[in-house]
């Protein structure tokens, strides 16, 4: 077993790849007039999705109008991943134990960081309301739940990792697990 | 006086004895009555048309709107109406035949046609199967056919027929929708000439025509057109199975009566079936004996990617003469005017309806073709032998009621036949000719429908009946009252009343097809960036208002919950103003609609992504509002502009703006 940590470490790396493929959250609203749902998703690099109604019903109550140009970290965070990727593979190929445990301590931070950066994204687009929206509700703020489901007015918001958000955590593991079984 | 008493006593006997008998009388009639009203409804019947809030029904029904020109589309078993598609009228509420973009759908060789009697809906088929891709119907009154798009529920085309009068026997289509056809209920004078309407048999013709379809595209072309003898022909249905590459067309009137046809066209103990072999009229075509006549007709086509319709003039048609085409037509003797023709799901049986008679008369395809080998002839007619009656008769359906119409099939080997005298369905088995079942209508059944049922696999489990006449089915409406249709289940050995339901126009016949065909076909939007109209306008950045000369084009966008432009100065008295508006909507379920006061026209009611056009003259200076006309949002209220009208000589600037 322990002859294949150098490979379990490469295919954690490469494994973000996943990334540039899947998103990497998803948010939904459900409510009764929207019976299938509407959602965005969050990439790596982008967002999809039914962007426009999210803006259409969003106005209404002043919230900001999501756009890809909204989120600087769309622009950089990408070569985060492919710096990481490679630092693996490196690491994977020609590193010792202690590289190991460095990676996926990096991932951990970077993966922390990543959410947090998301929550007060959420905490801001939920807080921050026009103040000539046409509709106000004393007291209320549309945030959508961090991870989970959550009630807002007629609306059901459901907020989860998607696939590529799952990869992020099977390639911290795999790394993880490399490390444990590697040879000093 | 003792004797006056006696009379007193006598009298107030009879009295009695006349009150006792009124009501016991009375009280049958009205047990009678209500014997009628309620048909065979025996059991609780409700659950098994009941739909339950948010779920679908299982069938989508075509139903022909009659004189309302349009076709409307129910869900089965509900009879609920979900749909009225314009077709061949006008309708305000969704601006077709006033926008800009649907008026050249309306357009025939007379001009703009605003209104048309809509009577036989036809779905498209492939290997004899309803498909769900099209539906077609005819223009009774001006001749023509359309074909609605299914996935759209939009008519995208529209075909006039040239040398015809009255399209009746029309659409009916071949086994892989290769022709539907269209045959002259009026014989006219061809070419169309100004004589004296006595010189009816010599000068005038009856012609069917063989409108080609793409199978790709749908879009629809006169094939060719067959010259035949001056009758009225009333139906049609084509061939399937093995008898596929025929069509079938009733006529009456053979007589050529050309005044009074109640008495005159009623006189022949039988008119003819005619049966046009198509695939032989190919390989005549293919020869050249196709005759390049000059015509004069429109054909119409509606673009889904520009959103917009154009007319064109066509001005030729090819038409096959029977005397040089041997082969091409047959006359089958059939009795009493035979109204509805109808081909059973093999392919073998061929059933006329004579609206006169008691009883029903099947042919058979294998004695026909039998007949034509052996030259079985009675006689001979502007060159189409007429086959011994006895010869292609396959059987007779006895006394089965009065005054057959029409006949469907449920592919278990039985036969509906409506009969509109005796206002009934009888069904009847195929190859015994017996009598299995009858059951009422309310009243006097025209067409019916099983869907499927007259393809080669029919979906039997439903029955619709079109009724003519409705009285007192429902709650009055005074003197004029809703049209009804009725909904039976043939699934047991009886017929089943299940429900009354009201209909549009006037019901003839009818399609039906299972939901799954077409559900997941259909269109939710129109995708935005797929939009080619020339005016449309794709974001609020490109909306602006030009003017040129008197024509001022507005391009104008709309979503929840504004207009852009929602100010527009510098319009003037006299003016032709083009509103062009685009509906940014990428989402199902939201149209927007736009009207301004005092428009002298009809709102448009614009889909998402779709660009639809309406046009102004204003006749008086003023600032005059406009509207959202679809409730669209919680901001629908607030959707709305101004647009600022000057005198035809002012030097107000033209200018747009929104949220300045």
């Amino acid at each position: 077993m322990k002859k294949y940590a150098r490979a379990i470490m490469v295919i954690a790396a490469l494994t973000l790849g996943l990334l540039f493929v899947f998103p990497m959250w998803k948010i939904t609203l459900l409510a009764p007039q929207y019976p299938t749902g509407i959602s965005i998703e969050i990439f790596v690099n982008n967002i999809t999705g039914d962007i426009s109604n999210f803006n259409i019903m969003n106005h209404y109550v002043g919230m900001k109008t999501i756009t890809v140009k909204g989120f600087p970290e769309l622009a950089y965070m990408q070569y985060i991943v492919l710096a990481m990727m490679a630092l693996g593979v490196v690491i994977g190929l020609f590193g010792k134990k202690s590289h190991f445990w460095i990676w996926v301590v990096f991932m951990i931070a970077f993966g922390t960081v990543g959410l947090y950066d998301f929550y007060i994204w959420e905490y801001n687009y939920g807080h921050t309301l026009d103040p000539a929206a046409a509709i106000k509700v004393p007291g209320m703020a549309y945030q959508p739940p961090f991870i989970g489901r959550k009630e807002i007015l007629n609306f059901i918001a459901y907020s989860f990792p998607a696939l590529g958000g799952y990869a992020v955590g099977i390639s911290i593991s795999l790394a993880g697990f490399a490390a444990l079984i590697k040879r000093k | 006086m003792k004797y006056i008493n006696k009379m007193k006593s006598v009298l107030t006997l009879i009295v009695i004895a006349l009150i006792v008998a009124g009501i016991s009388s009375c009280g049958q009639q009205a047990k009678d009555t209500d014997a009628f009203r309620k048909g065979a409804l025996s059991s609780d019947v409700a659950s098994r048309v009941y739909v339950a809030p948010g779920e679908y029904d299982e069938f989508y029904a075509f139903v022909s709107g009659g004189f309302s020109g349009q076709l409307a589309v129910y869900g089965l078993p509900s009879g609920r109406l979900l749909r009225v598609i314009p077709v061949f009228s006008v309708d305000p509420e969704k601006a077709y035949g006033f926008s800009e973009e649907t008026k050249p759908m309306l357009e025939t060789s007379f001009g703009f046609q605003p209104w048309d009697d809509a009577h036989h809906p036809e779905l498209s088929q492939t290997d004899g199967n309803t498909d769900g891709r099209w539906c077609f119907i005819n223009g009774n009154n001006t001749p023509r056919v359309a074909r609605i798009d299914l996935t759209t529920f939009e008519t995208a085309e529209i075909i006039e027929i040239p040398n015809s009068g009255g399209n009746h026997s029309s659409p009916f289509t071949t086994e892989n929708t290769e022709y539907v056809v269209a045959g002259t209920r009026f014989s006219v004078p061809y070419p169309q000439q100004d004589v004296a309407i006595n010189t009816y048999a010599d000068k005038f013709k009856g012609m069917l025509s063989f409108i080609k379809v793409n199978p790709e595209s749908g879009l629809m072309n006169i094939e060719f057109q067959v010259l035949l003898p001056a009758f009225d022909y009333d139906l049609a249905h084509s061939g399937k199975g093995k008898s596929h590459g025929w069509t079938f067309f009733t006529s009456y009137n053979t007589e050529k009566a050309s005044t009074l046809l109640e008495v005159g066209a009623s006189q022949n103990d039988k008119d003819f079936i005619a049966a046009i072999n198509w695939k032989k009229a190919e390989e005549y075509l293919a020869q050249g004996k196709g005759h390049d006549v000059p015509a004069n007709y429109k054909h119409n086509v509606y673009d889904e990617a520009t959103h917009m319709a154009t007319s064109n003039q066509m001005n030729t048609v090819k038409v096959l003469l029977p005397e040089e085409c041997p082969g091409l037509v047959y006359f089958l003797p059939t009795p009493k005017s035979p109204h509805g023709i109808d081909v059973d799901p093999t392919g073998e049986y061929i059933v006329g309806n004579g609206k006169l008679s008691a009883d029903l008369t099947v042919h058979s395809f294998t004695n026909m073709i039998a007949a034509i080998d052996n030259k079985e002839y009675d006689t001979i007619i502007e060159g189409i032998p007429v086959l011994k009656f006895e010869k292609v008769l396959a059987g007779t359906v006895k006394a089965a009621g009065l005054g057959p119409l029409h006949t469907e099939f449920d592919g278990r080997g039985n036969g509906y036949t409506s009969f509109f005298i005796s206002s009934e369905i009888v069904k009847w088995k195929v190859g015994t000719w017996e009598v299995l079942d009858r059951v009422s209508t309310y009243y006097s059944i025209g067409h019916l429908m099983i869907p499927g049922g007259d393809s080669k696999n029919p979906q039997g489990k439903y029955m619709v009946a079109m009724n003519k006449i409705t009285k007192d089915r429902y709650l009055p409406t005074g003197p004029e009252v809703t049209q009804s249709a009725q909904l039976f289940d043939i699934t047991g050995d009886k017929m089943e009343l299940l429900l009354d339901f009201p209909t549009i126009g006037e019901p003839h016949y009818a399609q039906g097809i299972s939901a799954d065909r077409i559900v997941s076909k259909s269109k939710k939007i129109y995708k935005l960036e797929e939009n080619n109209h020339p005016y449309v306008a794709k974001s609020e950045d490109a909306t602006k208002v030009v003017r040129e000369g008197k024509d001022v084009h507005v391009y104008m966008t709309m979503i929840r919950s504004h207009f852009s432009p929602d100010n527009i100065e510098g319009i003037k008295v006299g003016d032709k103003v083009y509103f062009h508006v685009t509906n940014l909507e990428q989402d199902y379920d939201v149209p927007h609609g736009f009207s301004v006061m005092g428009f002298e026209n009809a709102e448009i009611l614009v889909m998402p992504g779709q660009t639809e056009t309406i046009t102004w003259v204003p006749s008086r200076v003023g600032v005059y509002p406009f509207y959202c006309t679809d409730f669209c949002s919680a901001l629908h209220q607030e959707m709305q502009g101004y647009i600022r009208v000057s005198a035809a000589n002012s030097t107000t600037e033209l200018k747009w703006s929104l949220g300045e």
